[in-house]
């Protein structure tokens, strides 16, 4: 008996031994490759960049995560399809929408050797996730985390969506100069972040533009199955247009429940209603006239756009929401960065570099007033230290059940 | 030396267990051989376990069904935030602060249980258990409208809007309703281990002194206990406050961990999280409670190769587990390696 335990240790510890040897090899093949310095010679972006993600691809939110994670595929794919020496290696971690469970995701992201975060999907965790990310010196560029908390004092951190003050205070102007209505009714989920964030700013707004706010009424995410008491508010205010900067599920439900009481005034919406119009069970007709703010529409028709959503349908058999654009700019952004940052400095081989280099030639190249890139939520989009991104909000109005611009 | 009782053993075998826990990851961290992902787990890993102790206090020991643990948590988590915030200035000291944020969150925590247990702990049984289970979701309702502003005149509080604080310049929002708390992280894991001791230390001694075997007594045969002149709700607003508090803690040293806490982390399902770590460690015992909430917190982490089936195989490992603990085989097999070494022992000291 004695005999076979001592065996198998001893086997065990060759086999351990070998492995061990094995990996010094492996080491010191690496920081020979490092010693070579992180240039090339002629200016061009080579080597495999360890991009990862961090969403909601499971549960209640797991629609935006996933969206996001199909997008940055297609984005990755085209990427390492160009042939010219850069490929992008991915890996997307779920964080089931929680800030822990993110910032655990982040931790096992940043074991397999991420050098740059595109994320994360949703707001609270992005914040938790963000300072975690601000201490390691991460880059991180958020494909749809909108609240100002997000970016605020981490200049490691970017926001590929508008922030909210942005969304509110833009829909607030845009409803004013152009007449839709002086009377404004809103509902909101005072639960979420993102709905309550886009409210404090759209309020705050309305009162510089003149904008008569005649009824408030909230809702939580246990309550979005009833709108009866806020749809009866509404009617008795007599207001012309009700603000929604709401997600669409619940928008959804408000319209329909609008239909039934005979409701009719304007509705105006944020970039969460993008994504009503291929809801299924949804009778498109009741979203006829709603007016939204997005940076995204699926049925534009530049290349850009037509592109994206002939392959994002191919492959995953439906039409891209908005989050899926943000999610496919992302890795664009990165990818025309790091190009600038080549071509201006000679050449850059991404392979092994450290985050913490690649943090700092990232937040050089995004805070450079020289550096734009395109995509297909926006044209031409630049950055502010402050991790904002400036593009032009488009708004649409839904008529005959598809997006046509205002 | 007086041979000590099998009580007074266990109790030091929980000791041994965290300090060992504490020992073993110091030493992984200064070699350097611990993981990110670990190494981002030991402060959420010992909130748990405090957490998990402390329920089983309310359920193993005192025999009430508490399914709304996680609103006391959030009580811990939202004043640690707020008074955390307040000291910056006042105290630079991170270690210091910590403590008094923690000293803080455990007291409001406890009074919310006073508050919550002097109704709650009339009832008995299912409708207890109910009853608890909407105070946890009032709590995080409250949390929800609740808006926190830090300036140099106070402490601001609404229930409206971050406007409303009407705070002065180079003021701070801290809680901002759904949104939740920011925070500066200043949560450490030995702060987070000497805290769990002392929890351990004041459940294992109540647990042995006259109140607990009062409390205890009460679980047993309610009607035995009130004929003998025991003042039940005294009793159990004990133990239930007692298990608020130290909810509260823990509430404190997890939000103190993270940049950002929202109201909505503390629902149900994180109420549900803490019963299961103690029904799977076994109710009543606190070796188990520490153990399951350990491994169950370190769990979906290790499953994540398994991607989108994680949380799948999560619930196939807790069932599993369940069955496994409750077979008659198994459990005579664990008795039985149990008593060999017993007798091992036995034999060597004889010899």
């Amino acid at each position: 008996m004695m005999k076979k335990v001592l065996s198998v240790l001893v086997a065990g510890v060759m086999a351990l031994s070998i492995v061990a040897c094995g990996a010094t090899n492996d080491a010191s093949a690496n920081t020979g490759a490092d010693a070579n310095n992180n240039t090339t010679a002629d200016g061009s972006l080579t080597g495999t960049l360890k991009l990862g993600m961090i969403g909601p691809l499971t549960g209640g939110a797991a629609l935006y995560g996933n969206a996001v994670d199909h997008g940055v595929q297609i984005a990755v794919e085209e990427i390492n399809a160009l042939g010219t020496g850069f490929q992008i290696d991915y890996q997307a971690e779920d964080d089931e929408h929680d800030a822990e469970k993110s910032v655990n995701a982040y931790n096992q992201l940043k074991d397999w050797g991420a050098q740059v975060i595109a994320g994360t999907v949703t707001t609270t965790p992005c914040i938790a996730v963000s300072a975690e990310a601000y201490s390691d010196r991460m880059f991180m560029l958020t494909p749809s985390a909108s609240s100002t908390d997000v970016t605020a004092n981490k200049d490691n951190m970017f926001q590929l969506c508008f922030s909210d003050p942005n969304q509110g205070s833009a829909s607030a102007k845009y409803i004013a100069e152009n007449n839709l209505a002086t009377d404004v009714a809103i509902i909101y989920n005072n639960s979420d972040a993102y709905s309550s964030g886009i409210y404090q700013t759209f309020v705050d707004a309305a009162a510089e533009v003149g904008l008569n706010i005649v009824s408030t009424t909230t809702f939580t995410d246990d309550t979005q199955n009833d709108f009866s008491v806020q749809l009866a508010d509404i009617q008795q205010s007599g207001a012309e247009l009700v603000f929604l900067p709401i997600y669409y599920q619940a928008a959804s439900l408000i319209f329909q429940q609008a239909d039934q009481i005979g409701l009719d005034v304007k509705w105006f919406g944020v970039d969460g209603m993008d994504g009503i119009l291929s809801l299924e069970g949804f009778d498109t007709s009741l979203a006829e006239g709603v007016m939204l703010l997005t940076p995204f529409a699926a049925d534009a028709t530049d290349d850009l756009t037509v592109n994206f959503v002939t392959k994002f349908e191919e492959k995953f058999g439906e039409t891209p929401i908005q989050f899926a654009a943000d999610g496919y700019d992302c890795p664009y952004a990165i990818y025309r960065a790091l190009e600038y940052y080549a071509a201006n400095n000679g050449g850059l081989d991404v392979t092994d570099m450290s985050n913490e280099e690649l943090c700092e030639i990232l937040i050089s190249v995004f805070t450079d007033p020289g550096f734009s890139c395109d995509g297909v939520t926006g044209l031409a989009m630049s950055w502010n230290a402050a991790g904002e991104v400036n593009k032009a909000p488009k708004a649409v109005v839904i008529e005959n059940g598809v997006y046509v611009g205002l | 030396m007086k041979k000590l009782s099998k009580d007074t053993l266990m109790s030091f075998v929980n000791y041994g267990i965290v300090i060992l826990f504490y020992i073993v990851f110091q030493i992984l961290a200064s070699t350097g051989n611990l993981s990110s992902t670990m190494k981002g787990q030991l402060i959420p890993i010992v909130s748990y376990v405090i957490m998990a102790l402390s329920l089983n206090l309310v359920v193993g020991i005192s025999g009430e069904l508490s399914l709304g643990h996680a609103g006391f948590m959030s009580v811990g988590a939202f004043t640690g935030a707020v008074v955390s915030t307040a000291l910056t200035d006042g105290i630079p000291n991170t270690v210091v602060r910590l403590l008094i944020s923690i000293v803080i969150a455990a007291v409001m925590a406890g009074i919310a249980g006073i508050l919550i247990g002097i109704p709650v702990l009339r009832l008995r049984g299912d409708y207890l258990a109910i009853v608890t289970l909407a105070f946890g979701e009032i709590i995080k309702n409250v949390l929800n409208c609740l808006y926190v502003g830090v300036d140099r005149r106070g402490i601001h509080f609404s229930m409206n809007s971050t406007g409303a604080l009407d705070l002065q310049e180079g003021g701070k929002v801290v809680i901002n309703g759904p949104m939740g708390a920011s925070i500066m992280k200043i949560s450490s894991f030995t702060c987070g281990i000497v805290l769990l001791l002392l929890v351990l230390f004041v459940i294992q001694n109540l647990i042995k002194s006259r109140h607990g075997r009062a409390i205890m007594a009460i679980r047993d045969n309610r009607i035995a206990a009130e004929a003998c002149g025991l003042n039940v709700t005294k009793y159990k607003l004990i133990a239930f406050v007692i298990s608020a508090a130290m909810a509260g803690a823990a509430g404190c040293l997890y939000a103190l961990n993270f940049a950002t806490v929202a109201p909505k982390k503390f629902d149900f399902n994180t109420s549900i999280l803490v019963l299961v770590f103690v029904v799977l460690g076994g109710i009543g015992n606190m070796t188990g409670s520490i153990i399951a909430a350990a491994l169950l917190t370190v769990l979906p982490e290790l499953l994540r190769q398994f991607q989108d089936y994680r949380m799948l195989i999560y619930a196939i490992v807790l069932v599993l587990v369940m069955i496994a603990t409750n077979n008659e085989k198994i459990r005579g097999l664990i008795k039985s390696i149990g008593k060999k070494n017993k007798q091992e022992s036995s034999g060597k000291e004889a010899a």
